[in-house]
């Protein structure tokens, strides 16, 4: 068999996969193996195959992804630290006609902006919110979040969760999925190609709802932190499936169709 | 058309925000300006203009949705008092860090802590000296009277999108709640969303093929580029200072000695300066419009001119500091003035005067 040229291998017709023109070229700042890097191609994926990149504004958080706007190649706010879904909020109000989302962390979206998530959500407001919990702050170095789960270690919790002095994860999600104002809610997770397969159905059937003005679609992503778990990305995929799936179960929540 | 009300402060600052052609106002209720929100409600500016008004869960959710919606070139506007102004000063920083343009209205009570429903004068530092973390400034307005806090609310708009930068008018409960007539503006039109992407290229409007993304952002990982930054919100700062210090000087040509005072106090001093004046004693009266910039210069001329300057504020003595700071100890300076919600009357106005200026 004669070899292939890198020339041959360059033609069109060869060309199975492409990373999608709404990622731009810079170098992820994320871990190797962590999720964010596939989260984000999955959200601007969608946004490429429904045509409404020129529509669509983003609200980027304070944690791993506070550099979001570095990645996604559409127009993009950073808020401040919890505040994304208050901002998403005026964002939608002002252009109801924009497509709006939210990309938080555990930390932003479920300690320290509690009160802008659960409003937001029970408003109703027309946007969707993307939520990768990874059980840990990743940016500052691995301190315990509000969904680090009990007897696990972190900087802040370094001999494991005491849920006596420190509190009990917060399962936030399945608590807006209890309000009115929230019509889709979904947990997934972007560990495996048919969990990445499953996850983009849900980040499209999101927007989707956004385009019909059903009101707030959420969806939650179990992802790992191999950096702040102390170890390698395939024993923190491992980790995440034995103790962090049998905690926070994959599946749809809420499905208000 | 232009139309001439009875109105509250309070009530007339929300008129003439959707006069002004605001695109939304967001907003938590407190005392002594609810009447704003009330107002906007009840007048169902959405009908009338297309206006959105949303009350917010928190002070501090509303200061971020007037982030959101300013980063997205709109005219928006939020409104609060003392303690819920605290709560917003996060947003406010990056706000200004991002160079966002908006219209902050505080209608001070006195504080610290809960402190009082009743009017006071005690944010000054906070409003002009930054208020939450970082180097920024903000544009700050000081209504004198109902026809002012009218007046503000399009001048706020105004120089806000000029210079890209948070305006707050400084108001105080005395202003916002008392009634008086108020030529009211004609309506404007709302910006459409051709004139938002034409006139504020930097919004965030949807990235179309023929630009770059826009990415509204108060985050530079960079010292160095951060440091520019910093530097072109100075240099910004500094044109402002150049450009838009408005006072009024109201009997100031043959002053002896003079009062400077802004809001509810310069009212009163007003009157003050009168009973001096049928006295025989040449006083005047530097009312300051802007806070920042700080009218440094008109008060450095004065100092050559007057015996002495007596500070009127309903606070400990804040304004007094940049008062001094322009005299720099050519004359006496001194700081009259009431707290914990007490408003002086004149004739404690003059007595200082006498007391701790003329006499002192």
């Amino acid at each position: 068999m004669a070899e292939i040229t890198k020339e041959e291998i360059r033609q069109p017709e060869n060309l199975i996969y492409k990373k999608t023109d709404l990622l731009t070229d810079k170098a992820l700042s994320y871990c190797p193996g962590c999720g964010h890097g596939t989260a984000h191609r999955i959200v601007m994926e969608v946004l490429e195959e429904m045509g409404i990149q020129d529509k669509t504004i983003g609200i980027a958080p304070v944690g791993c992804s506070v550099l979001a706007y570095e990645f996604m190649n559409i127009d993009m706010q950073q808020a401040a630290h919890g505040r994304a879904p208050a901002v998403a909020t005026a964002v939608k109000r002002l252009n109801p006609d924009k497509f709006v989302f939210t990309y938080q962390g555990d930390g932003d979206l479920a300690a320290i902006g509690t009160a802008e998530t659960i409003h937001a959500c029970n408003r109703g407001e027309n946007i969707v919110i993307i939520f990768v919990n990874n059980g840990i702050y990743g940016m500052t170095g691995g301190q315990m979040a509000p969904t680090t789960l009990p007897g696990m270690k972190s900087s802040t919790s370094p001999y494991g969760r005491d849920v006596h002095t420190m509190g009990n994860p917060l399962k936030i999600t399945e608590l807006i999925a209890q309000l009115p104002g929230t019509i889709y809610v979904t947990r997934q997770a972007v560990h495996t190609p048919a969990n990445v397969r499953k996850t983009k159905k849900a980040v499209r059937k999101a927007f989707e709802n956004q385009k019909l003005k059903k009101g707030l679609s959420f969806v939650e992503i179990v992802s790992n932190c191999n950096s702040g778990w102390k170890m390698t990305p395939r024993q923190a995929n491992e980790w995440m499936v034995e103790h962090m799936f049998p905690f926070y179960p994959l599946g749809d929540i809420k499905v208000n169709d | 058309m232009k139309e001439l009300r009875l109105m509250k402060g309070n009530e007339a600052f929300a008129e003439a925000a959707i006069r002004a052609g605001a695109d939304g106002y967001f907003g938590y209720p407190i005392t002594p300006q609810s009447e704003v929100m009330e107002y906007l409600m009840a007048e169902k500016p959405e009908d009338r203009t297309g206006m959105v008004v949303l009350q917010a869960e928190s002070e501090v959710a509303a200061i971020n949705m007037v982030y959101g919606g300013a980063a997205c070139g709109k005219r928006v506007l939020t409104s609060s008092s003392s303690p819920g102004i605290s709560l917003k000063q996060e947003g406010i920083s990056y706000i200004a860090g991002a160079e966002l343009p908006c219209v902050i209205l505080n209608v001070v009570r006195g504080g610290p802590g809960l402190g009082t429903i009743q009017p006071s004068q005690s944010d000054y530092f906070q409003a002009t000296k930054g208020g939450g973390h970082g180097d920024y400034k903000l544009i700050v307005l000081a209504p004198s009277s109902v026809q002012e806090m009218a007046d503000f609310a399009g001048l706020g708009f105004d120089l806000a999108f000029k210079y890209r930068n948070p305006v707050m008018i400084l108001s105080d409960g005395a202003i916002g709640q008392m009634m008086e007539k108020v030529m009211l503006d004609e309506q404007r039109p709302r910006l459409t969303e051709e004139e938002i992407v034409k006139n504020t290229p930097w919004a965030t409007t949807g990235k179309t093929k023929d630009r770059e993304r826009n990415i509204v952002t108060s985050l530079d990982l960079d010292s160095a580029k951060q440091e520019l930054h910093n530097h072109a919100l100075q240099a910004k700062y500094r044109e402002i200072e150049k450009n838009e210090t408005r006072y009024e000087a109201i009997q100031c040509e043959d002053a002896e000695y003079l009062i400077v005072a802004y809001g509810t106090s310069a009212r009163i001093s007003q009157k003050a300066v009168d009973i001096l004046r049928a006295k025989g004693i040449k006083a005047g009266l530097l009312r300051l419009i802007t806070l920042f910039p700080f009218p440094t210069e008109v008060i450095s001329k004065l100092a050559d001119q007057v015996k002495g300057i007596l500070t009127v504020e309903m606070s400990a003595g804040q304004m007094i500091e940049d008062v001094k700071l322009s005299v720099g100890c050519r004359v006496k300076v001194e700081h009259f003035g009431r707290m914990g919600g007490i408003i002086p009357s004149p004739a404690e106005v003059v007595d200082a005067m006498h007391n701790k200026i003329i006499g002192g």
